[in-house]
């Protein structure tokens, strides 16, 4: 495996009113091409600071951020949204899908971003549900999804534009323990089949076994690197 | 065009509130194009005004008659080349009042100082030799279906004839067209001569003088000599440009143009402080939905244009609606109104109907817009926006 993610130094603070909130200290992190991470820690470790960094959604403080050898900290945020619509899918845990579209529109979306014909996203958008095995819920609202068909559908939104990189925020969070380890199945499928590297966060120890390695934070910083799974 | 469906499902992500809103734009959009279609109409008069006309009539009201004896001293002002007379004749027909204007002229005149009625020659003969004739513009001989030598009959309202009888009849002696000006193709206009031998009272008297001058950069200076002329007279003179003189005839009804802008001001203060609080509402409500498509890498810009373009469809399909009722409406209501010069809606009523539209759709979207392209994708998601 070859690097993907080169972080160091990286400091996050956020501004709550009048206080300062370090949530991220110093991290040095590197995450190697097609690597299955789980990011574990208490609430306030800086866990979803971290893939929000490492998903382009925020800027840090200070450090750096290179994914593919791109540095992120350096990007606008208009340069970091094309960045992210072509290198990075998001899987979060209340699957954030757009209620008035249908799973198939939904899946689409990230596609509208291309240059793709009409007819090429839809074939593009069956294909990522057809993987995550909802190939015939394509036409439900995500209303008359249950929480894991719902999932799917926003993993299948995650890859439709094949990005390298997965990011999922407690991807299992919400659902039951058989439905979450169906998603921790697909979650590995695709990082095993299809070399996505996934960056997880995830407080489900169980979860975090379907990993191939585990991280954790604490107070900001990392804790020594343990193997997982 | 790839994101009409995305702007067209958040317009109707709640339904009932996008119908309701939906139906008040176009409601708004019918009354705009009904009232500016009337106000248009009432200023068609003025606006096909010719430059080198003027108007003499009483100086103090507009239904006081003038001497016919005016006529060879206001033809002596030096600039006037021709002169005409008409007055007001009112009346009904078919048991309702006249839609249309009813004049006595005499013929030759009027034609010569009103060049842009057009009347083939064999009818202009036929009207002169016809005592009781009269010529009818092409638009309302189609609308009664009258032909030349029908006979039409009206009910004098303000000119009874001297046996008090009230009905004035008269044979259709042509059929005119105004090419240039089709307003006034919808009046029937009859001889003089017939009028004032028949009526009761106010004989060797008409309603106003039409002056026509040499040269319009003079009309301000020929005005002001006929006035002069009969300055301290017991029938003291008014004399204006013809639009001028139509602005006033219009102005009898009130001030259209003032009433329909003050309602239409209400109307669309009132469309836009509720749209506004409709789209910041729809909105407010998807601020994760919108931080979604942040997070998915969809541009500030593209989030900007996405909520602005639904208040744009949700204003011009309303507006565009309401429009299409307003001209349904005139049509269906052309009959009755083509007495006031209303032919249903016009291109300029709909061009204005559409910048209104377009101005209202930015200053609704804009600010809820501003507010969706600044959005924090990590605030947002994180329930803090």
């Amino acid at each position: 495996m070859s690097g993907l993610i080169e972080i160091r130094g990286l400091t996050k603070v956020y501004t709550r009113g009048k206080q300062k909130v370090e949530a991220l200290h110093a991290v040095d992190l590197d995450i190697e091409r097609g690597d299955f991470v789980a990011l574990m820690g208490p609430s306030g470790s800086g866990k979803t600071t971290l893939l929000n960094l490492i998903g382009g959604l925020d800027s840090p403080t200070s450090g750096t951020i290179s994914v593919d050898g791109q540095a992120l900290e350096r990007m606008s945020s208009g340069a970091l949204a094309r960045w992210r619509a072509a290198h990075v899918g998001f899987v979060f845990q209340f699957y954030n899908l757009l209620p008035v579209l249908s799973a198939q529109r939904n899946v689409e979306l990230p596609l509208l971003l291309t240059r793709l014909s009409a007819a090429q996203r839809r074939k593009n958008a069956g294909v990522a549900l057809q993987l995550v095995g909802l190939a015939d819920r394509a036409q439900h609202k995500p209303r008359e999804l249950s929480g894991g068909q719902e999932q799917r559908v926003a993993i299948a939104r995650a890859i439709v534009s094949d990005p390298s990189l997965l990011v999922c925020d407690e991807p299992t969070g919400d659902l039951d323990r058989e439905t979450a380890d169906e998603i921790l199945d697909l979650l590995q499928m695709l990082n095993r089949e299809h070399g996505k590297t996934i960056v997880m966060v995830t407080h489900d120890p169980k979860a975090a076994e379907h990993a191939r390695r585990l991280v954790r934070l604490d107070k900001g910083s990392l804790v020594p690197d343990e193997a997982a799974a | 065009m790839k994101y009409l469906h995305l702007v067209w499902a958040g317009l109707f992500r709640k339904k009932a509130r996008t119908v309701l809103t939906l139906l008040s734009v176009m409601v708004a959009f019918l009354l705009f194009g009904l009232l500016q279609s009337v106000n248009e109409a009432f200023s068609a008069g003025a606006e096909q005004a010719q430059a080198d006309r003027l108007i003499t009539n009483s100086r103090y009201s507009i239904i006081e008659m003038l001497p016919i004896s005016y006529l060879p001293q206001i033809e002596s002002v030096p600039g006037v080349k021709e002169v005409a007379f008409a007055s007001w004749f009112g009346g009904s027909y078919q048991d309702r009042p006249a839609q249309f204007g009813v004049f006595p002229v005499q013929p030759e005149r009027y034609l010569r100082a009103v060049p842009e009625i057009v009347l083939p020659p064999e009818q202009l003969e036929r009207w002169r030799e016809t005592r009781d004739g009269a010529i009818v513009g092409r638009s309302l001989a189609e609308r009664y279906g009258w032909q030349v030598g029908d006979r039409v009959t009206l009910v004098a309202d303000i000119w009874p004839q001297r046996d008090g009888n009230n009905d004035w009849n008269f044979e259709i002696a042509g059929i005119y067209a105004s090419p240039d000006a089709e307003q006034n193709e919808g009046a029937l206009l009859f001889q003089w001569d017939y009028f004032d031998e028949a009526r009761q009272f106010g004989r060797g008297t008409v309603g106003w003088f039409i002056v026509q001058v040499e040269d319009p950069a003079l009309a301000e200076d020929i005005a002001q000599s006929i006035d002069a002329r009969f300055a301290n007279s017991t029938s003291e003179t008014k004399t204006q440009t013809e639009k001028a003189f139509a602005q006033g005839f219009a102005r009898q009804f009130g001030d259209i143009g003032l009433i329909v802008t003050s309602i239409l001001g209400a109307v669309f203060f009132t469309i836009l402080v509720l749209t506004g609080n409709t789209m910041a509402q729809a909105v407010r409500e998807r601020i994760p939905e919108l931080a979604i498509l942040k997070t998915l890498g969809f541009s500030d810009r593209a989030v900007l244009g996405l909520v602005v373009t639904e208040a744009l469809v949700l204003i011009l399909l309303g507006g565009l609606l309401g429009l299409a009722l307003a001209a349904g409406a005139l049509a269906a209501l052309s009959s009755a109104l083509a007495g006031f010069g209303v032919q249903g809606i016009s291109a300029s009523v709909v061009v204005t109907g559409v910048i209104v539209m377009l101005a209202l759709g930015l200053a609704v979207g804009l600010p809820p817009a501003w507010r969706a392209m600044r959005l924090k994708v990590v605030d947002a998601l994180g329930g803090h926006q």
